[in-house]
């Protein structure tokens, strides 16, 4: 199986790949949902309903307060891919969905699926897999 | 598939509150997305939530101690968002101040003990193999490789969510298997001068982060003497340029008396030689700025030891700084650098102490358009995207050498 629903739901945009993994405390500004990390590849990008490829987290553990933050304001991506599991961003989503029953999927997908993703592509996100549409 | 016990379930169920079930529910679903096949009780707890990051974070505190949240483990605090001692410090705006108050009062009301620090290893030590719930990068890393105990990598609210049930699933840094070194990093070639500079520290794990993914690193060639606070500093770089949860140096911390241990029967998938041309290079990348005038110093990320308040005191004796000082530490600390004699001589040569917090997180400095020195990694990676101000990474001498003058002084000689 290519994918495996750690948060399960359904979601779709426009793919967002990071080209490597993002810490988003000092990362993403959730006000905005712009990649603020200076030293990061994707800086100046906006996540908001997008559908954010990532090969995992990095750094903070105040991570997940500011995904659940970016999730509770709207600026925050529409899904999350991994490539790797990543707690830190997974329970930020979980607590969203607890207290305002907005639900940011969060799935990994095997190494194969994950180098075929590219930015642009207009993507549909299952508990079944991620799939372009 | 994971089994829950009755008294787990009880807790799912409601029998020991709302909050309790709320947080109970919560570690179900992380244990599920973890494959973890039962809950394990945890001794104690360090929570990160108490730090505002948004309404978010204050909601879910809120809710949890509205309904009769508790915590049922001995339970210490993160930084926050202000320093409640010395309030006049801060810069911000009122309603960031207001939250960042509330969201103190609710983890206080619930248990937290409030040390609001990101250092609790300077207080607390979790013994060898035993099971906690830390989350802050820096005390995680710490945790798990110079004390040997056994915490996973968490984050905001699962740290509450552990210290209300005392539960965590058994999962990741729990497990032996999770624990060995997949990594192997040499730095005993590199030149003495290098290798007894306080810099190795916070340079070796701003590039072993960066390089090492996410493989569990050992490090071979650091002292059998290298003091805590300069494994503080590694294990906080690499916990900030990359995702480190643990790391092995070998013949220094308890789960690495030879790389064999370390490795635990398995062989390394990445091995790498660290040379001076990449320790210089590493240095380079935590500075944007090299020479020039200089705005302020902050050091104390993580928070200063009293060890670190003797050394700064040896260093400032009696020079007087033009340029703001700051250094960041806990209550408790303080306390006991004040005791020792070492606080008003600091104060007298313009050192301003900053405790619950930090600089890089709070608005506290007063110019953040000029060049800021530090000889922390962690507070060099994070103060360009945190505060937008221009960074100079050097040792704490270089950092007082600097204050005293005003402008940025380091000694190259050592990196050439």
């Amino acid at each position: 199986m290519s994918t495996r629903s750690l948060l399960p739901g359904v979601a779709s945009g426009s793919a967002l790949v990071l080209d490597e993994p993002i810490s988003m405390w000092g990362g993403l500004d959730p006000g905005t949902g712009v990649i603020i990390d200076a030293r990061h590849p994707q800086l100046g990008e906006v996540v908001t309903g997008r559908v954010l490829v990532m090969p995992g987290g990095r750094g903070s553990s105040s991570s997940s307060s500011v995904l659940a933050e970016a999730i509770r304001l709207g600026t925050s991506p529409a899904a999350i891919v991994l490539s790797t599991p990543d707690d830190i961003v997974l329970i930020g989503a979980i607590v969203a969905e607890e207290l305002y029953g907005i639900t940011c999927p969060v799935v990994v997908v095997d190494r194969t699926l994950f180098d075929r993703l590219k930015t642009g592509m207009e993507l549909e996100v299952t508990e079944s897999g991620v799939f372009g549409i | 598939m994971l089994h829950l016990t009755d008294p787990d379930q009880a807790m799912l169920g409601g029998e020991q509150g709302e909050a309790a079930a709320l947080a109970m529910r919560i570690l179900v679903r992380m244990a599920e997305a973890a494959g973890a096949s039962r809950m394990i009780d945890v001794t104690g707890a360090h929570i990160d939530s108490c730090l505002y990051h948004g309404e978010a974070g204050l909601d879910f505190a809120e809710r949890l101690s509205a309904s009769g949240g508790r915590v049922v483990v001995p339970t210490t605090l993160n930084v926050s968002s202000l320093d409640l001692l010395h309030p006049a410090l801060f810069r911000g705006d009122g309603l960031l101040a207001e939250r960042g108050r509330r969201l103190m009062r609710a983890y206080v009301s619930m248990g937290g003990q409030p040390t609001f620090t990101c250092a609790p290893y300077q207080s607390t030590r979790p013994a060898l193999g035993e099971h906690v719930a830390w989350a802050e990068s820096n005390a995680i890393v710490f945790a798990n490789s110079v004390l040997g105990a056994r915490t996973d990598r968490y984050g905001d609210f699962i740290d509450i969510c552990a210290a209300i049930t005392g539960r965590v699933p058994e999962a990741g840094l729990h497990l032996d298997e999770h624990r060995r070194a997949e990594a192997v990093f040499h730095i005993a070639a590199l030149p003495e001068l290098v290798r007894d500079s306080e810099l190795l520290y916070p340079i070796v794990g701003h590039l072993v982060g960066g390089m090492t993914g996410s493989l569990l690193p050992a490090i071979i060639g650091l002292p059998a003497d290298a003091p805590e606070d300069g494994l503080k500093a590694l294990g906080a770089a690499a916990a900030s340029s990359g995702g480190v949860a643990m790391f092995h140096a070998v013949g220094r911390t308890p789960e690495a008396p030879t790389l064999e241990a370390a490795l635990g029967g398995g062989t390394p998938k990445l091995e790498v030689d660290i040379d001076l041309a990449m320790l210089r290079e590493a240095r380079n990348d935590l500075s944007t700025a090299s020479e020039g005038p200089l705005a302020a110093v902050s050091v104390g990320t993580p928070h200063f030891s009293l060890v670190e308040f003797e050394r700064l005191a040896s260093l400032v004796d009696g020079e007087r700084f033009v340029v703001d000082f700051f250094v960041n530490t806990s209550r408790g600390v303080l306390a006991q650098a004040a005791a020792a004699g070492l606080v008003t001589p600091l104060r007298d040569a313009g050192v301003e102490i900053v405790t619950d917090t930090c600089t890089y997180i709070t608005p506290i400095l007063r110019d953040v358009t000029g060049v800021v020195m530090t000889n922390s990694g962690k507070w060099a990676y994070y103060a360009p995207g945190n505060l937008g101000v221009e960074v100079a990474f050097g040792s704490l001498e270089e950092c007082v050498a600097s204050a005293a003058a005003g402008t940025i002084k380091r000694d190259e000689s050592v990196w050439a």
